[in-house]
């Protein structure tokens, strides 16, 4: 590992936004403050993107909004030849874990109830902590915001499990599996989520440190 | 922060690194072959160059391309309950529903598997193999990379096949189910993906597109 030297003569971190300059968060190229499109990968240039928490919380609301209903919605229809079942998410797993695969019930459990729960919680709980002026530990926040932004995907897991069942049990009339409607709305709910993550601009974390009282140093 | 006025020089601009998750300026430095640069405050990975990492990245590319291609064909899982058999392609799961709405879902999900990761390989190849090969850059190169790292989120084959496992586990009981290749394909894209991710050093690539030279 190279320890880069920090722009600045003191041993604090310089954010590039008080040095009159601001990076590309895609290519990291840095220019002067003002100028709007990066010259080198062509995104947009934002120092701090304030309108950013708005679209944090749109799609933060458009993503709870999307999970109720797919709780409330079977996810799955399955019909053997004596009863026709209709299972929500819940449902289905607590059906797994009565059948005695308690793993993959946990893991159904924990893709599209606790990952989801806990990831509302931590856009709103990032989102509404950069407004206060009180520093609660960054580490801590950026620690959540990766953990965030590496997670969220693997709630779809879901989604492909009713996809390959649905494709793979059609045994005419044995049985046959078919989505519900829940599953739509999940769908929406994590591709909202994980945009409104995406959205947020984590340098904010890092702002409100400089605001009060000088740097403090994390490590 | 009154002792930073003088980096303001336009000049110094080419010299400095910016960390685009948490904005610390460093005055560039870079590392050596193997070795890699990190942000000091929020530990994010700047740059990482590797030895013939373009070489390494477009092998592993068209590795993918193939294992996706292949994945998409053939079956995934086979199910067995009766005398019925069955067996399923990541194309037959993609049009498994066709009634109305959930036709949106089913694209969706092809999309995220299949086609996404696709797009994603024939990018990185289209945009890598001119500057391996010492040629100037391909037209479009810089909003094609760039194309490519905004879907790099979107691309879930991974998740599909840990899908395949619990799904699997859930017909047991119903059926006798066994894996297909694609199955073991998609085992391998998860593996391939990884290794890419850590031979891609994003840096290195911008600096490449932009001073063709210097690669």
């Amino acid at each position: 590992m190279v320890g880069m030297a920090r722009a600045g003569k003191s041993e604090k971190f310089v954010n590039a936004r008080e040095m009159g300059v601001v990076a590309c968060r895609r290519c990291t190229k840095a220019w002067p403050l003002g100028v709007a499109t990066c010259g080198r990968c062509g995104h947009t240039l934002v120092s701090r993107d304030h309108l950013s928490l708005h679209r944090v919380w749109a799609f933060w609301v458009l993503g709870v909004a999307c999970y109720i209903p797919a709780n409330i919605f079977p996810m799955l229809n399955t019909r053997t030849l004596f009863l026709n079942e209709e299972s929500t998410i819940i449902s289905g797993a607590v059906e797994l874990a009565q059948y005695g695969n308690l793993g993959i019930a946990l893991i159904i459990l924990f893709a599209s109830v606790v990952i989801p729960l806990s990831k509302f919680w931590a856009v709103a709980f990032l989102a509404v902590s950069v407004r206060q002026q009180r520093v609660i530990s960054t580490r801590f926040r950026q620690v959540l915001y990766e953990v965030v932004e590496y997670i969220g995907r693997w709630s779809m897991i879901d989604i492909f499990v009713v996809a390959i069942l649905s494709a793979l049990v059609q045994l005419k009339t044995l049985a046959s599996i078919s989505p519900g409607l829940a599953s739509i709305f999940f769908a929406l709910s994590v591709i909202f989520t994980m945009l409104s993550a995406q959205a947020f601009d984590p340098r904010m974390i890092w702002d409100v440190q400089g605001k009060d009282g000088g740097p403090r140093r994390d490590e | 922060m009154k002792d930073t006025l003088d980096m303001q020089a336009p000049a110094g601009l080419d010299d400095l690194i910016v960390c685009p998750q948490c904005d610390a300026a460093y005055r560039l430095k870079r590392p050596g072959h193997g070795e890699r640069a990190i942000c000091q405050r929020c530990h994010k990975v700047l740059i990482s160059p590797r030895k013939d990492a373009g070489l390494r990245i477009i092998a592993v590319a068209f590795a993918v391309l193939f294992l996706i291609l292949g994945a998409a064909v053939f079956p995934f899982l086979t199910i067995d309950a009766a005398g019925n058999r069955n067996a399923v392609s990541v194309l037959d799961a993609a049009f498994a529903f066709t009634g109305g709405s959930l036709l949106l879902l089913s694209l969706a999900a092809l999309a995220l598997i299949i086609l996404i990761p696709l797009v994603r390989v024939l990018l990185i190849l289209y945009v890598l193999l001119p500057l391996v090969l010492d040629r100037p850059a391909a037209r479009h190169a810089i909003p094609a990379f760039r194309l490519s790292e905004a879907l790099r989120p979107w691309s879930m084959a991974e998740i599909f096949a840990i899908g395949c496992a619990v799904a699997l586990v859930k017909v047991t009981d119903l059926a006798n189910v066994g894996f297909g290749p694609a199955f073991w394909m998609f085992g391998l894209l998860v593996v391939l993906g990884i290794a890419q991710d850590s031979f891609m050093c994003r840096w290195s690539v911008w600096h490449a597109l932009e001073n063709p030279k210097n690669s």
